[in-house]
């Protein structure tokens, strides 16, 4: 089968993919570990010196860091929790036979494809605003004081624009797992009187679970990194009220110009998301048959 | 009577299943509706829904105040440019780990998609260091880079998983009549590929539109494309929302679309075959 002629030409077909990623990921990576044990001010030209671990020091005592692993948490484990409960409820729902299903599904899934900047936008302006928001005109309309989110809820708010983003992956995601599903098991179990909560429990959950890991892993993966939405509609405030670990190295480093400070913060957002990597290849890597 | 109850129990979902899914695309919606009102009436109160005086003012304005097309046509560039790229990179490599498996392509398969949980703010010092170094700060041809290397890997895999679907007796014929490796390549894999290809493309140009880490951080007034476009409308208060509707609706719009067509795709795409 596979000759000596055609190995050699497999090396050559796939060095190009495989040197372009590794350097992309290895030298702005040791760079960046590097960076992290100097003193290093864009302000400052020509003072860099080592100063061994004192970056990692700041960063891992700073305040705003403990504000921003908390807020990370937050934001990703809020979102994972609604978009997974929804999406469960939403490809239940899809999954029944009704009028116009294929148009409802294009409905559900749409907010997946608009650019993050502008739902992060379109909700702060639009439907948020304490002013001219959609939702103060319907307060008002209710008799109610308009309720101003970014300020007095500002990381629930954005939970919220990021579970509207994400809510379509997840529903399409366990729609196709629930579609794999043996009808004739589900009706075997109503014979035997199975009830539909007893139905949910022991046949259609268990059988999600494996989407549902799927789900939970690859969107952790994007959530760690949400950057656009904080950016444009609050800048990480008030205070550090929305900063996750993403924006606040950012604003160390390209608002503050702290390469130092800013690159400990960077290797320490690569080893958290690398705890999160592991299990997901992991998964992956399973179901891969070779 | 049973076939009435089972009509009775589709109405209601069909109500049910209606009224969420306009719930969930009704941002859009008001987006697109709000696009079409001048801005007085985009803020009024109570809010107008259909009952408007429609105009298209709001467009032609976007367009005469800041040069849409540009940043639109640098969203096409980008997206379009950066898939290519990644396709001409990824065709051979994913070609070789499914016709021609050895020992370490699983390994090599997995430390690419490895790449990809790579969180960008972990390169973001270096990378901006050295486009400013290299002149390609704020530049279409910079972007272009970045975002083949970020989507590589998908476009690997997605390809990867297409091709293993092609029985290899074929291409293995062709070579004993004795076609090259280019031949092989372009003449018999990619003309049984195309659907694939197809999706893999779509899928890519969508993930590179709405890339909103490095566009943002790497351009400016000249490079930037609709995203980084849309969050210049962050800072100005006032009246504004009409315009903010009518360049949002024309970026969300078109991807939106294709969108649509490649929802199937989408899963097997992002989900690297974990879920079929």
């Amino acid at each position: 089968m596979a000759t000596a002629h055609s190995r050699a030409a497999a090396r050559l077909t796939m060095s190009p993919a495989v040197i372009l990623l590794l350097c992309w990921m290895l030298i702005p990576l040791v760079m960046t570990l590097y960076f992290s044990f100097l003193r290093y001010n864009l302000l400052m030209p020509g003072t860099e010196e080592f100063i061994g671990t004192l970056n990692y020091q700041y960063f891992l005592t700073d305040p705003a860091f403990f504000a921003a692993l908390g807020n990370t948490l937050a934001l990703v484990g809020g979102v994972l929790v609604l978009t997974i409960a929804g999406g469960i409820g939403l490809a239940l729902l899809l999954d029944q036979p009704f009028w116009g299903q294929g148009i409802v599904r294009l409905l559900v899934i749409a907010p997946f494809f608009v650019m993050p900047t502008v739902s992060a936008l379109v909700w702060k302006n639009m439907l948020m605003n304490p002013v001219n928001g959609l939702f103060a005109a319907i307060a008002k309309g209710l008799g109610l004081q308009p309720f101003d989110f970014l300020a007095e809820a500002p990381l629930s708010s954005i939970i919220l624009i990021v579970t509207w983003q994400w809510l379509p992956f997840a529903t399409l995601i366990l729609l196709t797992a629930l579609q794999s599903l043996d009808s004739e098991r589900l009706e075997a179990a109503e014979m035997d009187g199975a009830g539909a909560v007893d139905r949910f429990i022991h046949i259609i959950l268990p059988h999600l679970a494996r989407a549902m890991t799927v789900v939970t892993l690859i969107q952790t993966i994007f959530l760690l990194s949400v950057f656009a939405e904080i950016l444009v509609t609050t800048n990480g405030g008030p205070g550090t009220a929305t900063t996750n670990i993403t924006y606040l190295v950012y604003a160390q480093s390209l608002l503050q110009f702290d390469v130092g400070g800013g690159s400990a913060g960077g290797i320490v957002a690569v080893v958290l998301a690398n705890i999160v990597a592991v299990f997901l290849m992991r998964m992956i890597g399973r179901n891969l048959d070779i | 009577m049973a076939r009435a109850a089972t009509n009775r129990k589709k109405l209601v979902v069909t109500l049910v299943a209606w009224t969420i899914g306009i719930v969930i695309f009704f941002p859009i919606l008001w987006t697109a509706l709000t696009s079409f009102k001048t801005e007085a009436e985009a803020v009024a109160t109570p809010p107008t829904f259909l009952a408007f005086h429609w105009t298209l003012e709001n467009y032609t304005e976007v367009q005469q105040r800041s040069d849409y097309f540009l940043h639109f046509w640098n969203s096409v560039v980008i997206s379009v440019g950066s898939t290519l790229l990644g396709l001409l990179v990824a065709v051979p490599a994913a070609w070789s780990m499914a016709f021609v498996p050895g020992k370490r392509t699983r390994d090599v398969l997995m430390w690419m998609l490895s790449t990809k949980m790579l969180p960008p703010v972990g390169v973001l010092i270096p990378i901006y260091l050295l486009f400013r170094d290299f002149g390609l700060l704020d530049s279409r041809i910079g972007l272009v880079i970045v975002l083949t290397l970020i989507n590589l890997p998908i476009i690997v895999w997605m390809l990867f998983t297409y091709f293993r679907e092609i029985p290899g007796e074929i291409l293995e014929a062709s070579r004993m009549d004795g076609a090259g490796l280019r031949d092989e390549i372009l003449f018999v894999l990619l003309p049984m590929a195309v659907p694939g290809i197809a999706s893999t493309l779509l899928l890519n140009i969508i993930l590179a539109w709405n890339e909103a880490f490095w566009t943002l951080n790497l351009s400016a007034s000249q490079s930037a494309p609709l995203t980084a476009f849309i969050a210049s409308y962050s800072s100005p208060e006032g009246l504004f929302y009409a315009k903010l509707s009518a360049a949002s609706t024309m970026a969300v719009a078109p991807i939106l679309v294709l969108g649509w067509f490649s929802q199937k795709q989408l899963v097997r795409g992002l989900t690297f075959g974990a879920v079929k």
